[in-house]
């Protein structure tokens, strides 16, 4: 059970990583935004472009740090890949999303649009990559460190933690403490009157989707090291995602760690009885849970 | 024989097709040139390309059924359903499960499903109907009072684990494994000699058919099903009850405040939609032998279903039909073109190419024509 | 020249026309009130003056400048700001952050406005790292306006800043209206507290079904009797 945990906040964490950009698309931009689990794919995916055809041309040396399954060139494409996705989400959304919204659309719509674009990013991925499942770094055989209490754990997974923590809280910091930050904060409390206020609405929106697809290009790369990648990937991510976005009350960046790492834990706990098949299931039963009991999230405030 | 069947439906269908187009007095002429024309056509073409042309014509009725079912959802109330697969899977494995018998023997090691009744085809149909019925209601109870994009969240779970529970429960369908021996309605027909319990002159008539003409018969039955559906559909469309959803889409808050139970419309709409999905999923049945949860993929149904009626006309039955004719008809076109086409070794990748030109018309069509080409009939019918 | 006029403006919400036609003069440092029954367009003016709502016909001009369509971030730049009546400020931000994206396109140093305005709302001064989710209606409202003065407007539009205020908060803030106003910013206030308004106001405008009934100084409004009786509750 303990060791379940163990991989349910290592699984957490990457949801939480997605979860995160997804509650500030959909609390500031009021938008659900079912491509985000597909934005999550694309990041994996050009990081396996990076890390199979380009840093072998120029040259990046290829050899893994300690006990990880990894070297330089994960570590290099994380941000190029995070920047590549970032821009792509960026465009979709002036080309997409903001005319949409500018017909004054119903959130229907865009929800809508948004799973065209998803279907559409999803069929690149399958055109250019096909639909088997692919390892980052094949082959490899990788050692788990034995931890007290019966754990195995292997410093892939650490890392994994680590990092969303640490992402966690470098979003924490740019909320709090700086302008753009607070005034996405502004945005998401009251779009109308930060148009008002004089806010600059349209740099929120662009951070606001760089800063969300980002993220979710982490997350996929972190799945992709931790599991494989194949073109489903994403989609397989959805559920989890809305899950521990509306557990952590739409818009809360931190009740989106939390949620996510709940819903990680419950999924993985939950393979002690169930079929492990059934984890999306479970995400998406604890979702109705929270739908129907307290649809405000853990962290909201009004009903 | 067989020819002249075809003829007839797909003059039939060809001229109920166009008679969506143009108003009043002129429809009926414009249908009667539709029907004329595609009726010669038929007569003319070449064999091989009737014979081509039967299976989209089938496939294309069945997605029609289909956005039939998500236009009452969507179209008439306003309900964002992204789990339309999941209705349609549950009608199919309803369906075959009662038309089937229980496998025995050697067949019964390969071949688990919960129970086989080995009805007739229409205790079929109505079995689906009713089981999505009651799903839909089970869900609806849940779900219905959600805000629009958690309904969609929420279709999209429900979708999700029923696929998964198709997919893992053996006892159930067969799990991962196909379900094969499904008997198709009808198929006496073309037997030698055609069913006993038709009258002397029919089966004179149908004698010549033998079991290569099946599609034909299933193409009559596909047909004329689906305009019975249309037909239902519109009277319930124009009642009083078609009427008071019209208004719960445009402004919930009016149509409760006129003292109308939003929640009980709705639901009943989610239930009929529902119902709809399923008997199209009973059709499809009617036209593979063999059923695999595989099939009822979310990428070729939900979404092929979503922009069929986007494209044709949200809001109306005349256009769910119509788009789901024509974006099947330029599936269809892109498939020929790519087979003609395209090189070999790239076979895998214009399959997807196909799929993202349909998410790329999506776009489009929400961004320069979210009313569809057939654009919402006002007042009355 | 007068600070911002308005000439014969009508607007609207969607296909309904509202103004049908309504005129507005306020001169710099001026205190202008608009009265009127409900439903009369009081808000929709204010809202079509900041171009929050379009144009049909009409023109307003700020300052010399003609501002007609202009939407409200470049309203803003010249130094109009807007006070909604409700859900004017940002509740999960503090005091100080909502006064911060107040001064949002101000490229100065704007500590020293900031506490200008602390200074004229010593409550808030005393709770500037409080979520202003939590603070009484009367507090919010003047974070509201003062998170609007940030920018040092030379108008600042008020849409019924009293309202749904116990009465003492209505006296304390007609009386920080009065205050802001001796700093030289004019005010155009939308008020139901008609009398109580037009007591200290240079001028009064009376806006009935969208359209310019009276206008006068704030003393001879108070004197009519006809507007006493149809307009300011007898």
């Amino acid at each position: 059970m303990l060791e379940l945990t163990v991989y349910g906040i290592v699984y957490g964490s990457i949801i939480a990583l997605g979860a995160i950009g997804l509650t500030l698309i959909y609390g500031i931009l009021r938008f659900a935004n079912f491509a985000h689990g597909d934005l999550m794919s694309v990041g994996a995916y050009i990081a396996l472009f990076l890390i199979q055809v380009v840093f072998p041309l120029l040259g990046v040396p290829q050899e893994r740090f300690g006990g990880t399954s990894f070297g330089w060139p994960l570590i290099l494409a994380m941000p190029i890949s995070a920047g590549v996705t970032a821009l792509i989400a960026i465009a979709l959304d002036q080309m997409f999303y903001r005319p949409l919204r500018a017909r004054r659309a119903s959130p229907v719509i865009l929800a809508m649009a948004s799973l065209g674009a998803a279907f559409i990013v999803r069929n690149l991925i399958y055109i250019f990559w096909g639909p088997d499942k692919i390892n980052y770094f094949p082959g490899l055989y990788r050692p788990a460190w034995q931890l007290p209490f019966d754990v195995r754990i292997r410093p892939d997974e650490l890392i994994i933690v680590v990092l969303a923590m640490g992402l966690v809280a470098l979003v924490y910091f740019f909320l709090q403490k700086t302008k753009l930050g607070k005034a996405m904060r502004a945005t998401a409390d009251n779009p109308d009157l930060a148009r008002v206020t004089g806010i600059n609405t349209e740099q929120v929106r662009v951070w606001t989707w760089g800063i969300g697809a980002a993220l979710a290009a982490v997350a996929g790369i972190m799945y992709g090291v931790n599991a494989l990648l194949y073109p489903e990937m994403g989609w397989g991510f959805l559920l989890p995602l809305f899950a521990a976005t509306i557990l952590g009350t739409v818009g809360n960046p931190y009740g989106a760690l939390v949620g996510g790492l709940v819903i990680g834990i419950v999924q993985r706990i939950s393979t002690a009885w169930l079929n492990p098949a059934y984890q999306p299931a479970v995400a998406f039963l604890v979702l109705i849970v929270v739908l129907l009991v307290r649809p405000q999230g853990i962290f909201g405030g009004r009903s | 024989m067989a020819r002249i069947l075809v003829a007839l439906t797909f003059a039939v269908l060809g001229g109920w097709l166009c008679s969506f187009f143009g108003g009043g007095r002129k429809r009926l002429g414009i249908a009667l040139v539709g029907a004329v024309l595609v009726g010669v056509a038929t007569i003319l073409a070449p064999r091989e390309w009737v014979t081509y042309l039967l299976a989209p014509v089938i496939t294309a009725s069945l997605y029609a059924v289909l956005t039939l079912g998500l236009n009452v959802q969507w179209g008439l109330t306003g309900l964002f359903n992204i789990g339309v697969a999941a209705f349609f899977a549950v009608g199919a494995f309803t369906s075959a499960l009662i038309t089937k018998e229980m496998p025995t023997g050697l067949a019964a090691e390969y071949i688990k499903q919960l129970f086989g009744l080995n009805l007739p085809f229409p205790v079929g149909v109505l079995g689906a109907a009713a089981v999505c019925g009651v799903i839909a209601l089970l869900i609806g109870l849940l779900t219905l009072r959600l805000r629009e994009d958690y309904l969609a969240i929420a279709t999209i779970g429900i979708a999700e684990s029923l696929r998964l529970v198709f997919q893992n429960e053996r006892w159930l369908a067969n799990g991962p494994q196909p379900l094969s021996g499904i008997p198709k309605p009808l198929f006496c027909l073309v037997e030698d000699p055609p069913c006993a319990w038709l009258p002397g002159f029919v089966r004179e008539l149908v004698a010549p058919l033998d079991s290569r003409d099946y599609d034909v018969i299933l193409l009559v039955l596909l047909t004329l099903s689906l305009m019975v559906l249309f037909w239902l559909l519109q009277r319930v469309t124009w009642s009083p009850w078609g009427r008071v959803l019209r208004a719960i889409r445009e402004d919930e808050a009016a149509a409760s405040a006129f003292g109308k139970n939003v929640f009980a419309f709705k639901l009943q709409a989610f239930i009929v939609g529902a119902c709809v999905m399923g008997i199209g999923g009973a059709l499809f049945t009617a036209s593979v032998s063999t059923i695999d949860f595989g099939l009822f993929h979310p990428m070729s149904y939900t979404f092929m279903v979503w922009v069929m009626l986007m494209a044709g006309g949200s809001g109306n039955h005349k256009g769910a039909v119509f788009g789901a004719f024509a974006i099947w008809a330029i599936w269809m076109g892109t498939t020929f073109l790519s087979d003609a086409v395209v090189p070999f070794q790239f076979k895998t990748q214009v399959f997807y190419v196909r799929y993202l030109f349909v998410g790329v018309l999506l776009l489009a069509i929400l961004l320069f024509r979210p009313q569809g080409i057939l654009p919402e009939e006002k007042g009355q019918h | 020249m007068a600070l911002l006029e308005v000439q014969g403006v009508v607007s609207g919400y969607g296909g309904m026309e509202i103004l049908h036609g309504v005129s507005l003069r306020v001169e710099p440092g001026q205190i202008v009130t608009i009265i009127g029954p409900n439903g009369a367009g009081k808000s929709t003016l204010l809202k079509t003056v900041f171009g929050l709502l379009s144009v049909k016909a009409g023109r307003v001009t700020f300052n010399g400048t003609d501002i007609t369509g202009w939407s409200p971030d470049r309203i803003v730049r010249l130094g109009m700001c807007f006070v909604p009546q409700t859900d004017n400020v940002f509740p999960s931000l503090t005091v100080q952050e909502n006064f911060e994206m107040g001064a949002f396109i101000r490229t100065d140093d704007y500590r020293a406005r900031m506490e200008e305005i602390f200074a004229l709302f010593p409550d808030l001064k005393a709770r500037r790292h409080v979520r202003v989710g939590a603070l009484s209606g009367g507090q919010r409202q003047m974070v509201a306006i003062g998170r609007a003065l940030m920018l040092d407007p030379k108008v600042l539009l008020l849409d019924e800043p009293s309202a749904g205020l116990a009465p003492k908060m209505v006296e304390l803030i007609f009386e920080r209206i009065r205050e802001i106003n001796k700093s030289g910013v004019a005010i155009v206030m939308v008020e139901q507290n008609a009398r109580e308004a037009l007591k200290f106001s240079d001028w009064g405008y009376v806006l009935a079904g969208g359209e310019n009934r009276f206008e006068g100084s704030g003393p001879a409004l108070l004197q009519n009797e006809e507007i006493g009786r149809l307009y300011l509750g007898g």
